[in-house]
């Protein structure tokens, strides 16, 4: 079997997202979620901290177990099976094999430290989907030369900038060939000038067919690369729309008042 | 050494300006209209080092202090330096020896694993695991290792056998004389192996909890399994933690194994005293026992940088130097002595 760099066709990576609650302790984060991510699609969630985007991105993958609702990946559960008239939560190892079909950048990149670049790229194919080492290998350089860091693939993270590092944490989740990938503010923990190798990178795969969820606080990107924008705050969807809908025309008052204190006045045409 | 000063001083001020007997330090600023200040130059001066009298002071001192220390040990005939050599290598001495690093070795192997299973039992989710795991801590903690030791050895006297079987019936599928199976070396590794454990089972957990979280959810989102995402993610960065306790631990145990002559087990320390009970020569025997832990200790603390750098890989931007490496590259660069090859 031969593995594409891109998804060649948008058919796979469907997300939906219906009716996601989630409390930690007393305070509700998710208050019934709903949302529909087409394949191939690049959906941007924006919104004030605390509003609930990151943890939103977290139960798609499981890494976050929901207290009501679903979420379903071209018409999969994920993180249960229907049984009968139940819902059986999967074991550990069911989950393990949904979540190479997902991809995820963190905000610190979580990157092993103790691996080079390349080992960090090409641990998961070999143990998660059991390909061979040297294909592995093989494919985590192509990777690297796709992120533009094939002549770090020997160094540590530590030995790399934080731009470098966020692009290796990306070809590492390329690595699984996953229908989707999820972004969790890839670049707030960058130095400014640093944040654009990061963003073209992700500009690259907007266009590949692989389904982008992003949560970011990069206005201009989000404008750039997204087909829907998504504005949350206190734990709900609170509008969603084209860029041109949201940002240039939001309907909702807290849509208004949010962007009027993120975006700069000239870009606030 | 003051005329250099006063040339510094000299040339900082090259151009006398109006307002320097107003301000102190005119030199940054250049009056209006004058032309661009150039930096003086002062890379024709020789450098010289500052003096630290008081550094030189004190190493003298101490230096005196050694070579004192040194002297009464060479000298003071009471030491019997001659009989430390002879029983320094005689043969029930490093019979001795060997059943130390015997104890030392399987106590410490097994004393670790027990420690790690320990470990992961208290990080487990199970509170039945996690205070079993905590009581097994707290008891092994809190009886003296003698204490311990003496009650392994004499467990005859409370359980006069021992048998595999099924609880609650009467099953027996092996029943053997506690005394048979409890000998003094099965009792040493016993005691030493359990009290090893509790205290490395806290060291590895430490150890564990070191490491960040996000580590442990990158590599759940990539889909490694929980057995590999312990052994290759979290244990090698764990060890940077675990190692200098850990090794601290392994020489508390090589000499925590001389309590064992309690036992009337024949290792090192035993030997010893075996011998000056009968030749009266306390000691220089004790010496040798000493002299020998010393060894021990050095080659363990040899394996501990090794072991240690092996794991820094990654957590510092390049490796320090071995002192072999050192050597070599003060040999390389200073040592340029002529040799035949490349003269």
């Amino acid at each position: 079997m031969t593995h594409t760099l891109t998804a060649p066709t948008a058919t796979r990576g469907l997300v939906e997202i219906t009716g996601v609650r989630k409390s930690f302790g007393a305070t509700e984060v998710l208050k019934g979620v709903s949302l529909t991510v087409e394949p191939g699609g690049v959906a941007v969630i924006v919104g004030p901290s605390g509003s609930g985007k990151s943890t939103l991105l977290r139960t798609i993958n499981h890494l976050e177990k929901v207290d009501g609702g679903h979420i379903t990946i071209d018409g999969q559960l994920v993180g249960y099976e229907i049984r009968g008239d139940r819902l059986h939560e999967l074991r550990e190892k069911d989950i393990l094999k949904q979540r190479t079909e997902i991809g995820m950048v963190f905000q610190n990149f979580n990157l092993f430290p103790h691996l080079t670049a390349l080992e960090n790229v090409s641990e998961a194919p070999v143990v998660a989907q059991g390909r061979s080492k040297e294909e592995a290998r093989r494919r985590g350089l192509e990777l690297l030369d796709r992120v533009g860091l094939k002549d770090r693939a020997g160094a540590y993270p530590r030995q790399l900038s934080g731009g470098q590092q966020q692009r290796i944490a990306i070809a590492r989740a390329l690595a699984l060939d996953p229908k989707i990938l999820l972004f969790d503010e890839p670049t707030s923990a960058l130095d400014p000038e640093l944040v654009n190798e990061v963003l073209d990178v992700i500009r690259g795969l907007a266009k590949s067919g692989t389904t982008l969820i992003i949560v970011t606080h990069e206005m201009g990107f989000a404008r750039d690369v997204a087909d829907t924008v998504v504005f949350m705050d206190q734990g709900q969807i609170v509008e969603q729309g084209t860029p041109q809908d949201i940002f240039s025309n939001p309907q909702e008052p807290r849509t208004r008042s949010f962007f009027s204190k993120v975006l700069e006045p000239a870009f606030n045409i | 050494m003051s005329s250099a000063a006063t040339k510094v001083a000299q040339s900082q001020e090259p151009q006398p300006a109006p307002a320097a007997e107003a301000l102190p330090e005119p030199v940054d600023v250049p009056p209006a209209g004058a032309p661009p200040r150039q930096a003086p130059d002062y890379s024709s001066y020789r450098v010289v080092a500052a003096r630290h009298p008081w550094r030189w002071v004190g190493t003298a001192v101490v230096a005196i202090g050694v070579l004192a220390v040194a002297w009464s040990l060479a000298t003071n005939p009471r030491w019997e330096w001659g009989v430390v050599t002879q029983w320094f290598t005689a043969q029930s001495v490093v019979h001795g020896l060997v059943e130390t690093l015997k104890l030392t070795a399987i106590s410490g192997i097994l004393g670790f694993v027990l420690g790690f299973i320990l470990a992961l039992m208290r990080l487990s989710a199970s509170p039945l695991l996690v205070s079993v795991s905590w009581t097994f801590s707290w008891i092994f903690r809190s009886t003296p290792l003698l204490v311990q030791m003496l009650l392994w050895y004499n467990l005859g006297y409370l359980y006069e056998k021992i048998s595999l079987g099924i609880p609650f019936t009467d099953v027996r599928f092996f029943e053997v004389q506690t005394t048979t199976l409890i000998s003094q070396f099965a009792a040493a590794v016993l005691g030493l192996t359990l009290n090893q454990a509790a205290y490395s089972a806290e060291i590895i957990r430490g150890g564990i909890l070191s490491v960040d979280q996000g580590q442990l959810e990158a590599a759940a989102a990539l889909g490694i399994p929980a057995w590999r995402r312990s052994t290759r993610i979290v244990l090698p960065q764990a060890m940077r933690a675990i190692l200098p306790t850990a090794f601290n631990e392994i020489i508390g145990l090589v000499k925590g194994t001389s309590i064992v002559y309690v036992l009337a087990y024949s290792e090192l320390f035993y030997t010893v005293q075996v011998i000056y009970n009968r030749t009266q020569q306390v000691l220089p025997l004790l010496l040798v026992a000493t002299l020998w832990y010393i060894v021990i200790t050095s080659v363990l603390s040899v394996f501990q940088y090794y072991i240690e750098r092996h794991y820094s890989k990654g957590a510092v931007r390049n490796l320090p130097l071995t002192p072999l490496q050192k050597a070599r590259k003060f040999f390389a660069t200073h040592a340029a002595v002529p040799t035949r090859r490349n003269i």
